[in-house]
Parts: C-alpha cells; sequence; structure tokens
C-alpha cells in the first residue's frame, strides 16, 4: 500500500518539523507539495534532490505509487557524481527545492519545483504502481552504489502499529540523521506508518539547539549513531530532553555508550540494532548489552535468517534490497540469497561482537587490529567520551596502533592528562594483546564525525 | 633531560610494559638485541616523537633504519630542533 494511503487517517496532529517550520500530515491528502505537477511525474524516474529534509519527507510521501522510481539524493554526494548517478537510474525528472534547481540537472528533461507550504491539489487519483526506491551508499571513493528497494522490503521490520489511540499520539519520534539515509529513512517510516509526529534534524544546527528544539517537541523516540550520542552526551541540554526510547544504529553500540545513555535516561528503554543500506535492518538489542546473542544465528527470526562466513556476517532477509542500479554495483546478494554486510563478528561465550569492517583492518607486522575493538576499550574508562583509532606508519612493522581521544568536559584540567593517559594505556594492556596497545595516545576536543553520522575514518 | 638519556628512559618505559629485560646499553649494542622486538621499537619510536617532537625514520623514504643504539640515538640528535641539543 502506497504511502498516501497510510497518511489517509493520519491524526490532526501528526506534524513533520524541521528548523523552519512543520507540516501537517494530514493536509496532504488534499493538497500537495509539488504545486500542481504531481501527474507529471507518473511512472517516471525520479530524483529527489531537494535541500530540505522536510520537502524530501513529503515528495516521498507523495510520490511513492506515482513515480516508477524514487532515487533519494543524500546532500553529501558529491557532484561529480550526478551524470552517472541520473545515467544508471534512468533518471528522467528531478525534483527540487528553494527556488531553482541546482547545477548538473539540465539534461534532465522534467523538473519540478517542491515546497513545504502546500497548495490543493485537484485530484489524487492514480492507477498506484509499485515505486522502487533506490538508495545511495556512503562509501568514501567512487561513485555511491545505487540500492534498490521497495516500499514493502523498506518497512518490513517495522511491526504494525495501530494508528490511533493515545500511546500513539503522544509519541512523537526524532532522529540524528539524515532521513535520506537508510538509518534516517528507518525512523521517517516508523512515524509515518505509526502516525506519529516526526521532528528532523539540521546538519547546521548546533547540538545544544538541537537538543531544545526536540525538548519543545516533547521527543519520546529518538534514534541515532553511537558518535551522534556520543556528541550529545557531550551537551549540558541533554538533560532536556527524557525520551522512553533510545535506538541506536550504523556503527558498532559498545558497552560504554549503552552505560551512558543507560546513566542519562534511566526510565527508557535503550536498543541496538543492526542494519545496512544493503541488507536491511537485521535485528535490535534490547537487553542494554553490547553484541548479539549467539542464538540470533539460529533458524528464522522476523523472516531474518543470519550465518557467519570467514568471520564476516551474512544476512537474508525480506528487507533486504534487490539489486544495485546501473553498472556500479556487481553482485548485491550471494548464490543462496544472503548479503555479506562486511562487518566482522567474533563469539565470546554466548554472544557475538562486532569487531570492524572488512577491509578497515590495521596491519602491524602481520598480525592484525581492527581499531573498534581497542575503542571499545578506552571507552570504557569513565573519562573518555570517545576515541578514534588509526595506524600510523612505522618503518619497523608497517603500521603502528595510535589513538585520539575525546575526554568528558567534566575533566578538562590539564594536570589530570598524564595520569588518563596511563590509566588509558594501562586498561588496553589489561585487555588487549600488546600489537592491540595504542603506540600513542593523543588528546583531541572532537573528532569529525561524518554526514551519515558515523566517525569520519580516514582512508 | 638530554636526547639520550630520553631514549634510554622510554627504552626501559617500554620494555617495562612489554614485559621485556633491556640488555646493558652501548653504542654498538645491535638494537634487536636491545631487548626490545620490532613492535617494541615502533612504539618506542611513536613515544619519542610524542615526547622529542620528530620521527627521525619514517620522515623520509630512504632513511635507513638504524642498527646500533648510537646510530638510534644519533638519528635523533641530528633531527631533533636546536633547542633539545
Amino acid at each position: 500500500m502506497p504511502l498516501r494511503r497510510h497518511i489517509a487517517n493520519a491524526h490532526a496532529d501528526q506534524c513533520l518539523f524541521d528548523r523552519a517550520g512543520q507540516v501537517r500530515v494530514a493536509a496532504l491528502a488534499s493538497a500537495t507539495s509539488l504545486h500542481g505537477s504531481l501527474g507529471d511525474l507518473r511512472g517516471r524516474s525520479v530524483l529527489i534532490a531537494t535541500a530540505s529534509q522536510l520537502t524530501s519527507a513529503l515528495a516521498l510521501i507523495e510520490l511513492d505509487g506515482v513515480a516508477r522510481r524514487l532515487t533519494i539524493l543524500p546532500p553529501d554526494v558529491d557532484r561529480a557524481h550526478l551524470p552517472a548517478l541520473i545515467a544508471d537510474a534512468d533518471i528522467d525528472a528531478v525534483v527540487f527545492d528553494g527556488g531553482a534547481p541546482q547545477e548538473g540537472f539540465s539534461h534532465v528533461p522534467v523538473r519540478i519545483a517542491c515546497a513545504s507550504s502546500l497548495v490543493p491539489l485537484d485530484d489524487g487519483r492514480f492507477d498506484e504502481v509499485r515505486t522502487e526506491w533506490v538508495l545511495l551508499t556512503s562509501g568514501t571513493t567512487g561513485v555511491p552504489k545505487m540500492v534498490v528497494h521497495n516500499l514493502a522490503g523498506l518497512t518490513a521490520a517495522i511491526a504494525p502499529q495501530p494508528q490511533t489511540g493515545p500511546e500513539t499520539e503522544s509519541m512523537v519520534w526524532a532522529t540524528f540523521y539524515d532521513i535520506r539515509r537508510y538509518g534516517g529513512l528507518q525512523i521517517f517510516l516508523r512515524a509515518i506508518l505509526g502516525g506519529a509526529s516526526l521532528v528532523l534534524s539540521s546538519a547546521e544546527e548546533p547540538v545544544a539547539d538541537h537538543l531544545l528544539r526536540l525538548s519543545r517537541h516533547g521527543v519520546t523516540h529518538l534514534s541515532g549513531t553511537p558518535s551522534h550520542w556520543r556528541r550529545a552526551l557531550m551537551s549540558p541540554e541533554i538533560g532536556k530532553i527524557a525520551p522512553r526510547y533510545v535506538r541506536l544504529s550504523g556503527e558498532i553500540a559498545d558497552q560504554a555508550v549503552l552505560d551512558h545513555l543507560r546513566t542519562a535516561f534511566p526510565h527508557a528503554a535503550i536498543g541496538h540494532a543492526y542494519a545496512s543500506t544493503e541488507a536491511g535492518v537485521g535485528f535490535a538489542v534490547n537487553d542494554g548489552l553490547a553484541g548479539f546473542p549467539a542464538a540470533y544465528l539460529e533458524g528464522v527470526r522476523g523472516g531474518v535468517e543470519m550465518k557467519v562466513v570467514d568471520g564476516s556476517l551474512r544476512i537474508r532477509s525480506p528487507g533486504a534490497a534487490s539489486h544495485y542500479a546501473g553498472a556500479h554495483g556487481g553482485e548485491l546478494l550471494d548464490a543462496d540469497g544472503f548479503v555479506d554486510t562486511g562487518d566482522m563478528v567474533e563469539r565470546r561465550g554466548d554472544r557475538y561482537f562486532f569487531a570492524g569492517r572488512k577491509g578497515g583492518i590495521i596491519n602491524i607486522g602481520g598480525l592484525k587490529v581492527h581499531p573498534e575493538e581497542v575503542e571499545a576499550v578506552i571507552n570504557r574508562h569513565p573519562q573518555v567520551r570517545m576515541s578514534l583509532v588509526r595506524p600510523k606508519r612505522s618503518p619497523l612493522t608497517g603500521s603502528i596502533v595510535i589513538a585520539d581521544v575525546v575526554l568528558k568536559s567534566s575533566c578538562k584540567r590539564a594536570e589530570d592528562e598524564p595520569t588518563i593517559k596511563n590509566d588509558i594505556l594501562q586498561l588496553c594492556r589489561d585487555a588487549l594483546p600488546r600489537h592491540k596497545v595504542p603506540a600513542a595516545i593523543s588528546f583531541v576536543p572532537a573528532l569529525a564525525v561524518a554526514s551519515t553520522g558515523k566517525l569520519a575514518r580516514r582512508g | 633531560m638530554s636526547i639520550k638519556l630520553t631514549i634510554i628512559d622510554q627504552m626501559q618505559q617500554v620494555a617495562r610494559e612489554h614485559g621485556k629485560t633491556l640488555a646493558p646499553l652501548d653504542d654498538d649494542l645491535a638494537l634487536l638485541d636491545s631487548g626490545l622486538d620490532s613492535l617494541g621499537i615502533a612504539v618506542l619510536v611513536a613515544r619519542l616523537e610524542d615526547r622529542l617532537g620528530v620521527d627521525p625514520f619514517t620522515a623520509s623514504e630512504e632513511m635507513q633504519f638504524p642498527v646500533t643504539v648510537g646510530d638510534f640515538v644519533k638519528a635523533y640528535e641530528n633531527a631533533a630542533a636546536p633547542a633539545h641539543r
């Protein structure tokens, strides 16, 4: 069922909020953000290339079931890749906002403006089509891969919820993600299908202002990456929000960040979910512990099957994408229909723990180190907010492990730093073999978080 | 502390952390016979960069890695800023 039909009975309070304003979802039943041009997009392969997340959200609701294919352009994609993306996805229409399309779209035949100020919709009845949804991966180099989903798959992990009742009417979702990435899109769909309002993020907004805005809207359900959450926990305004549900995804949730969130939100349900653009949502873990129970690999859970091949997690799921569009993808599914996630896992006792990305490995004289496993140990130190472990060239061993560490704001005394440094090294020596212990630790004021919400790791 | 003393101090520190015993150090002793293995020496180089602000071995592609303790100390003395001399 297309998104537009999901909102046919939206309650009057369900809104999409952004920094600048708000749109009542119910208004879309008889009005349009596409200013009279909805019919022109029928059956087309449409690129959603708006500057604002709000107009992207409106266009998605309106065009699902109308367009043949919706390709969602995240804000940080290198414009040099546009011609390849437009060719590979057979794009013949673009939706933009802010008065004029950005550069790079002059050859697209149909260009339609979208605005959060709605105009009356003459006739919103169309023959419904099954729309393909295309999401872009966030690889660091080259043309992003175009991952083809449909709405049924994208919503496979979302439990059906009653559209009315006091529980949903008081539910307000928000995410630190941009909704044009998989993790954020999940939250957008959760809110729309669940009849809940959604507070959108803004890349330019300071964290404190964002938290105050979430507080004003009474956010009850909040999602982000562990890096998003660590950054939020550094803000004094974190105390202004009181979500009932806290969700982490997109990066490894280590025990330290789960514990910090437990302390900050003693009454919230805290869950970390595993998902990827290609594999969809694999599972959610709600016991407050890092990693996931080994039992998750047995049988089929919520339609999802998982196995570990050469240390890497593979997932077969109704939520997985079907293929890559165009020439830059390769095979998305293996012969048995599993997606190789490239996320390395390690079994310890009756639980699996994420060890890092396949290929993200640091080689120390032939011994392998996943940066994430060292970061998880460093992050256990009570004064540490976040850390980044990276290789440094070494004449003897090829590489060596070094760490950049952000301390909590409560311990900004320079004279304590040598002691903390020694404590962190001792913690690492107790928990890790010696080639994984950082050779040097630098304290830094902040670590870069990419627009995907993940810690920026250099090539 | 002189550069040489800083280096010896850090060698002892790394040896302690890695559970190694240092041989009596003199200039002609081969670095790899000092008691530190290659990982230990790699860690030592990273620590000394932290202390002395210079890594004479990765700065240049052609640099020969020193064979003896004396060569090792000399590489730092040659690379160090004048303030350290």
